[in-house]
C-alpha cells in the first residue's frame, strides 16, 4: 500500500475540503430538516449539473474555465423565444428547442474560439468579457430586433404599450415546455435508485464476463450497491430521502453527458484535445492544427451550454429574459472547482461532486445565516461571496503549484 | 536506390532583409548515411534545417535561392508538416513529448491508430476510438528499436531526460515512410553511455537505409559516428569531407578558421599576475538556455578576461550568475571579500558592474534620456546625483548633466546631446551609453557580456577600443563574454572556453584555431590524443 499523506492529500484538495465543512457547519445550523434538504438538491442537480459538465471539455483542452458559456445559454433562450412564438409545446417543443440551439451556439461557439485564439494564455479573462460584451448584443436583440423590427404574435412576449421582449419568459403556459423532460419520467428516490443499480450491475457482470474489467473492481462496485441497497431499507435513512422525486430522465441525459465526456476523450480528437491541452508548441509540432482543437473545443462546450441552459429552464418553468444567462458561468465555473478540479484538470467526477458541494451550500447557507446573524441576507451575501472567492482561490493555487517547485540552482540542473 | 542522393541542397542563399544567412550553400546526403552538419553559431547550421522543413520563418521573409531534391526529383517542401509527410523527420534538442502522456501516447501523438465506430461513420475519422492495444504494439516494436526496455505505458513526466531522448527518435523511426532524420544537438543532454548507447542506435538506424543529418558541436562523437561531414562557416560552405579524408583536428580548424585581420590591435603584454580581483569556486547557474554547472576560475587585476564558447553552453550564465541576476549557487570572492549570491544589490554594492547582452531588454530604458540612464543604477544603488530636501529627495539635474557630458566625451557617444532619448540612438551608441551606465557606478571590476552583438563593424571597433582604454589607462579588470572568437583574441589577455556549463581550458590568445576549436567541442586540447573524452 502506498502511504497516504494528508498533507498532501489537504494540499491538493483544500477547495473541497473546505468546502465540505463550510456545508457541514452551514448544515447544522441551518435548522432545515435532511428530507427537506435533499428535495431541494436533487432539484437544483437535476437542473445545474448538465451545463457543469460542459465545462470539462475546454479545461482539457487547456483553455480553462469557459466562462463564455453565458453566451451558449444566450443562444437557448433565443431558441426558447422562437419555439414559443411558434408554439410548440412540450417535449416537441423542448426538442426543436435544443434541435435550433446547436446551429446558435456553434456559430457563437466558433466565433468566441476564434477569438480566443488571438488571446492564448488569457482565455479566462476574455472569456469572461466576451460574456458581457454579448450581453450586450443580447440586449439589443431582445429589446429592438425581436418584437419591433421582427414582430412577436404569441401572447405575454411582447408586452402592449412597451417595447422589446417581455421581462420573464414564462414556459408554464400551454404554449411552453416546462417539464418537458423532468415531467417524462418521476420516480421516488429509492425506485430510482433499484432501476440505476439493476442496470448499473447488469452491466458491471457483463463486462467482468468478457473480461473488459477487473475482478476486484467489479466485485467493490457490487458490494458497495448491495450496501446502498441496504440502506435504504432502514427507516431512518429512507426517510431522507422520501420528498425526493427523481426526474429521471433528465438524470438520464446527464448520465449520457458523462458518457459523452469520457467517450470523446478516447477518441483522436479527445486526444488532440490533451495534447494541446498540455503544450500547444508540441502538438503543433506533432501536426496538429492548434487552432482548429482549440475552436473545436469551444464550440462542442458553447452547444453542450446551451443545452444545459434549456434543462435549467424547461424545470424552472420560467426565465428572466435579460438576466438568466449572466451568472452562469459564474456558477458553473466556482461549482466544478469545488468538486476539486483545476483550470487545467478536470473530470467527471469532479464536476457532479462539485455541483453537489456547492448547490448544497445554496440550499443551507441562507437558513444557516438566518440562524446565525439573524438575517437571510446575510447567508445569501456568503453564497455569492464564497463562490467569487473559489474562484480566486483556485486561480491563486494554480500559480502556487508553479512555485513549490522551485529549487536551488544546482539542484535544478543536477536533477 | 533509385537516385544517388536522398536529399540535395543545392546553391542555397537565403538573405534576411540587408543580412545574408546562407550563401551558396550545398549539402547532399547519401541513403542510409550519417552526415554530420558543423559549424559555429551564426554558421547557418539553423537556417539551413529551417529551409529544410519549410519552417514558416522561411516563407515569411521572401523564401530562399537554390532548389531542394529528394530522392533526385526537385520538390518544393511548404511547412514542417509537409515535410513530414515528404519522410523527413526531426530529433529535436527540446524535447517535443508531452509530459501527462505515456510512452505510448506520445510516439503515436497525431498518428493515433483508430477504430471506426458508429458514430465516425457518420461524423468523420475525428471521432474513431483509439485502439490502444495496437497503439502500444506498435511502440514497443520502435522502442526496441532504439534499444530502449522501458514500459510503454509508462509516463513521460518524472522519466530521465536521457530516456527522453530516446522516445523521440522512436517516436521518427515509428514514422511510415521516413527517409531522413536529423538530429539536432542530440547528445547535449545525454550521459557519456547514454551518448554512446545512440550513436550505435544511429548506426542501426542508418543501416536500415535511413539517412540521418547528424548537428553537434561534439567533434569525437562526429569522428565515432559520420560517414561524411559538411561545415559551414558564416553561412558559407567550406568544404565537405569523407570521415577517413579528415582528423578531428582538421575539422576544429576548418570549424573556426580565420576571420579577417583583428579589428584593434593591442600592445602584446605579460598577463598581469597581479592579487585575485575574482575568485569563483564552483558556480552553478540556473539561467535557462545558459545553465552553468560548477565552474571555478580566477581573474586577476587589471587583466582582461575573455568568456568564448557556443551559444547555449553556459557562458553568459557566469557574469549573470554572479550578479545574481539568475538563480546562483557557488563561492564568489570579489578582492578578497566574500559575495553572497541571491540579490543583485549586493554585487552592485561590492563594486561591480555589468553591462548586459541584453541591451534593449534589462540594460536600457528606451524612452528616457541619455543621462537619465548613465546615472540610473548609480542613483537607485548608491543614492548618488540626489538632493536630500527633508524626507523628499530629488535629482540633481546638474550633476546629472556633468557626469553625463563626460561620459559622452569620454566615450565618444554620437548623440544630439545628454536628453536626447535612449531609443533613437544606433545600436553602437547604445552600448556606449550602457557601458557608460556601468561606469557612472565607480566599478572596480567590469563584466561585459556581447558587447558588440548586432552593432556594425565601426562600431564594434569603437565598444573594443573603449575597452581597453579603460584596463589600460584606469587599470579596470575587465571580463568580456562573446561569441565572437576574433574579437575576444584580439582585446584579452586569457581566454576562457565553456562547453556544456563547465569550463573547457584558459587558452592564451595567440593558441591555433584547431586549439579553440576543439575545446569549443569540450574536447581539452593535448588531451584529444589521448582518444578521451574530458571528463
Amino acid at each position: 500500500m502506498r502511504k497516504f499523506d494528508w498533507r498532501t492529500f489537504l494540499r491538493n484538495n483544500a477547495v473541497t475540503v473546505m468546502f465540505v465543512l463550510l456545508c457541514a457547519v452551514c448544515l447544522l445550523y441551518s435548522g432545515q430538516s435532511a428530507s427537506f434538504v435533499m428535495y431541494e438538491l436533487f432539484g437544483r442537480l437535476s437542473r445545474n449539473a448538465f451545463i457543469v459538465l460542459a465545462l470539462i471539455i475546454p479545461i482539457v483542452a487547456g483553455m480553462g474555465i469557459n466562462f463564455a458559456i453565458t453566451i451558449g445559454a444566450m443562444a437557448a433562450q433565443i431558441a426558447v423565444l422562437w419555439v414559443i412564438e411558434w408554439g410548440v409545446s412540450g417535449l416537441p417543443g423542448m426538442a426543436l428547442a435544443a434541435l435550433l440551439t446547436v446551429p446558435i451556439a456553434a456559430f457563437f461557439g466558433y466565433l468566441i474560439g476564434k477569438l480566443l485564439n488571438k488571446m492564448k494564455g488569457q482565455e479566462m479573462i476574455g472569456g469572461l468579457i466576451l460574456g458581457y460584451f454579448a450581453n450586450g448584443l443580447y440586449q439589443l436583440l431582445f429589446l429592438f430586433i425581436f418584437g419591433n423590427l421582427i414582430p412577436l404574435k404569441a401572447p405575454g412576449l411582447v408586452i402592449k404599450g412597451s417595447t422589446g421582449v417581455a421581462n420573464t419568459i414564462d414556459l408554464s403556459t400551454e404554449r411552453g415546455f416546462k417539464y418537458a423532460l423532468d415531467g417524462l419520467l418521476q420516480l421516488p428516490f429509492v425506485q430510482a435508485m433499484y432501476i440505476l443499480f439493476a442496470v448499473l450491475a447488469v452491466v458491471t457482470v457483463v463486462l467482468l464476463l468478457l473480461k473488459k474489467m477487473k475482478p476486484v473492481k467489479g466485485a467493490i462496485y457490487l458490494i458497495v450497491m448491495a450496501a446502498c441497497v441496504g440502506l435504504v431499507q432502514i427507516p431512518a435513512v429512507a426517510d431522507i430521502f422520501s420528498m425526493v422525486k427523481v426526474p429521471t430522465v433528465t438524470f438520464l441525459v446527464v448520465g449520457v453527458l458523462c458518457l459523452f465526456n469520457t467517450a470523446l476523450l478516447r477518441t483522436r480528437i479527445g486526444q488532440q484535445f490533451r495534447a494541446v491541452g498540455q503544450n500547444r508548441t508540441v502538438a503543433n509540432a506533432s501536426g496538429i492544427n492548434v487552432d482548429k482543437v482549440r475552436v473545436i473545443a469551444i464550440m462542442i462546450s458553447t452547444v453542450l451550454a446551451g443545452w444545459g441552459q434549456l434543462i435549467f429552464v424547461q424545470n424552472m418553468g420560467s426565465f428572466q429574459t435579460y438576466g438568466a444567462h449572466e451568472q452562469v458561468g459564474l456558477y458553473a465555473g466556482a461549482a466544478i472547482l469545488v468538486g476539486g478540479a483545476s483550470i487545467r484538470k478536470a473530470t467527471n467526477g469532479q464536476a457532479l461532486l462539485g455541483c453537489v458541494l456547492f448547490h448544497l451550500l445554496f440550499i443551507v447557507a441562507p437558513a444557516a445565516g438566518k440562524n446565525l446573524f439573524g438575517d437571510a441576507a446575510i447567508g445569501e451575501y456568503f453564497r455569492v461571496f464564497i463562490s467569487y472567492g473559489v474562484i480566486a482561490l483556485a486561480l491563486v493555487m494554480h500559480a502556487w503549484s508553479g512555485v513549490q517547485k522551485k529549487k536551488n540552482a544546482k539542484e535544478a540542473l543536477t536533477t | 536506390m533509385s537516385a544517388e542522393y536522398v536529399l540535395q541542397m543545392n546553391h542555397i542563399s537565403k538573405r534576411y532583409g540587408e543580412n545574408t544567412v546562407l550563401n551558396d550553400v550545398t549539402l547532399q546526403v547519401r541513403p542510409g548515411e550519417i552526415h554530420a552538419l558543423l559549424g559555429e553559431n551564426g554558421a547557418g547550421k539553423s537556417t539551413l534545417m529551417n529551409v529544410l522543413f519549410g519552417m514558416p520563418v522561411i516563407h515569411a521573409t521572401g523564401g530562399f535561392d537554390g532548389e531542394v531534391l529528394l530522392d533526385g526529383e526537385k520538390t518544393s517542401i511548404t511547412s514542417p508538416h509537409d515535410a513530414m509527410l515528404k519522410g523527413i523527420g526531426m530529433v529535436h534538442q527540446e524535447f517535443m513529448l508531452l509530459p501527462g502522456f505515456t510512452v505510448t501516447e506520445n510516439i503515436k501523438l497525431n498518428r493515433e491508430v483508430t477504430n471506426r465506430n458508429f458514430v465516425s461513420r457518420l461524423m468523420g475519422k475525428n471521432l474513431e476510438t483509439l485502439d490502444m492495444k495496437a497503439m502500444s504494439s506498435a511502440a514497443r516494436k520502435a522502442l526496441d528499436s532504439v534499444g530502449m526496455s522501458i514500459d510503454e505505458y509508462t509516463r513521460v513526466e518524472g522519466m530521465p531526460v536521457g530516456y527522453m531522448q530516446f522516445v523521440e527518435i522512436a517516436r521518427e523511426i515509428d514514422k511510415t515512410g521516413i527517409k531522413l532524420l536529423v538530429f539536432d544537438e542530440p547528445t547535449a543532454v545525454l550521459t557519456e553511455s547514454e551518448a554512446t548507447q545512440l550513436v550505435s542506435v544511429m548506426k542501426e538506424i542508418a543501416k536500415s537505409g535511413i539517412a540521418i543529418i547528424f548537428i553537434t558541436h561534439r567533434l569525437d562523437e562526429v569522428m565515432a559516428a559520420a560517414d561524411a561531414i559538411t561545415i559551414l562557416r558564416d553561412g558559407r560552405l567550406v568544404t565537405c569531407r569523407a570521415k577517413q579524408d579528415t582528423s578531428i583536428v582538421e575539422l576544429a580548424e576548418l570549424m573556426i578558421g580565420r576571420k579577417g585581420e583583428a579589428m584593434v590591435s593591442t600592445e602584446p603584454r605579460e598577463v598581469p599576475q597581479g592579487n585575485v580581483a575574482l575568485k569563483v569556486c564552483d558556480l552553478w547557474v540556473n539561467m535557462p538556455g545558459e545553465e552553468v554547472k560548477g565552474v571555478s576560475f580566477d581573474v586577476h587585476e587589471g587583466e582582461i578576461l575573455g568568456i568564448g564558447g557556443l551559444a547555449g553552453q553556459g557562458k553568459l550564465g557566469i557574469p549573470n550568475g554572479v550578479m545574481s541576476l539568475y538563480d546562483a549557487m557557488g563561492d564568489v570572492e570579489i578582492f578578497g571579500e566574500k559575495l553572497k549570491l541571491g540579490n543583485a544589490s549586493n554585487a552592485l554594492n561590492a563594486g561591480i558592474a555589468m553591462v548586459s547582452e541584453d541591451r534593449k531588454g534589462v540594460g536600457l530604458l528606451l524612452d528616457q534620456s541619455i543621462e537619465d540612464n548613465i546615472v540610473f543604477t548609480a542613483m537607485q544603488i548608491h543614492g548618488e546625483y540626489l538632493r536630500k530636501i527633508g524626507p523628499f529627495t530629488q535629482k540633481n539635474d546638474k550633476e546629472i548633466r556633468d557626469v553625463a557630458n563626460k561620459m559622452i566625451a569620454d566615450l565618444d557617444i554620437r548623440c544630439f546631446g545628454p536628453t536626447q532619448h535612449a531609443g533613437t540612438l544606433s545600436g553602437g551608441n547604445q552600448q556606449k551609453v550602457c557601458i557608460a551606465r556601468a561606469l557612472a557606478m565607480k566599478p572596480r571590476f567590469l563584466f561585459v557580456s556581447e558587447p558588440t552583438r548586432g552593432i556594425d563593424i565601426g562600431a564594434k571597433k569603437l565598444v573594443l577600443e573603449t575597452l581597453v582604454r579603460l584596463n589600460r589607462e584606469q587599470g579596470m579588470t575587465i571580463v568580456m563574454v562573446s561569441s565572437e572568437l576574433q574579437e575576444l583574441r584580439s582585446i584579452s589577455d586569457r581566454i576562457m572556453i565553456v562547453s556544456e556549463g563547465q569550463l573547457v581550458d584558459i587558452l592564451p590568445p595567440g593558441a591555433s584555431d584547431a586549439d579553440f576549436g576543439l575545446a569549443m567541442s569540450g574536447i581539452k586540447p593535448g588531451e584529444h590524443k589521448k582518444g578521451g573524452d574530458a571528463p
